[in-house]
């Protein structure tokens, strides 16, 4: 009883922000409305036992994404886009499009909705094995190494590649 | 009782806000947040079949994702303020620079 409260809370939660970040016409907003999103899937998480996932979500995303995200918002014109038309023209199509995705989405759930009835499991005694984080580490540090090392590059990239697009042009360049 | 198959409804609806959002709004910043949005969705399906599995797997990949989710923050929003200086705009159908 106490799961379902929990799952339909965070949900509602989620799916309502979720809602909210594409529709506001200011952006602060949206990014708010985000970090609401944020923080009630990191309550799934936790429904669903995975403590260290909901632990670097919020770490992560809230502390990291979502901050930047903010300070970019700070540094270009907020005032000039809430006066700007939000939406495109090709809504139309967009509606289309979504439409056919939910089709899809549900047709494939229909499909396989009996294999997916099965109650969520609960871990027995999670401490017994290690806990979470344990768990997860040892997986990260043994058989999946080599994608956790190309992920540690990946984020060098990305560091590089912010820094060079976001930094001043020499005079000499131009 | 929850079920694996409300994570995967939940899961399914978030991707779909996230994908109407990319696809009706014009400012580059939403579309980066509904991109996040869709990543958020795709946590919650790979965390509920961990969960329904009894494997840690998800949740490794789930690290990853977020991982990517990070580094596709700082490049998207990196983009973003080098457009900006040049075109002092965030209204996607102005930037048609490579438009054919």
């Amino acid at each position: 009883m106490l799961e379902l409260i929990l799952f339909y809370t965070f949900g509602a939660i989620a799916v309502i922000s979720g809602i909210l970040v594409i529709t506001r016409h200011n952006v602060v907003h949206s990014a708010a409305f985000l970090g609401a999103t944020l923080f009630a899937v990191a309550g799934i998480f936790l429904t669903l036992h995975a403590e260290f996932v909901a632990g670097v979500q919020v770490i992560v995303y809230v502390g990291g994404i979502l901050v930047l995200f903010v300070f970019v918002i700070m540094l270009i014109a907020v005032e000039r886009s809430v006066h700007e038309r939000q939406y495109n023209k090709q809504w139309t199509i967009a509606l289309i499009t979504s439409a056919i995705l939910i089709v899809e989405i549900a047709y494939g759930l229909y499909r396989g909705r009996d294999s997916l009835v099965l109650p969520a499991v609960v871990p027995p005694a999670a401490a017994a094995a290690g806990g979470n984080a344990e768990q997860v580490g040892t997986a990260l540090y043994t058989s999946y190494l080599l994608p956790f090392e190309i992920a540690s590059i990946l984020l060098l990239v990305a560091i590089v590649g912010a820094v060079v697009l976001s930094k001043k042009r020499t005079p000499a360049e131009e | 009782m929850v079920t694996t198959f409300h994570y995967l409804l939940l899961g399914a609806a978030l991707f779909t806000i996230g994908v109407i959002g990319v696809l009706t709004r014009r400012n580059i910043m939403i579309i980066l947040m509904s991109i996040e949005l869709m990543m958020n969705a795709v946590n919650i399906n790979l965390i509920a079949f961990s969960n329904r599995l009894q494997q840690v797997t998800g949740q490794v990949f789930a690290i990853f994702v977020i991982t990517v989710a990070a580094a596709e923050a700082a490049v998207g929003l990196g983009i973003v303020i080098a457009m900006f200086k040049n075109k002092e705009t965030m209204n996607i159908n102005e930037i048609d620079l490579m438009k054919w």
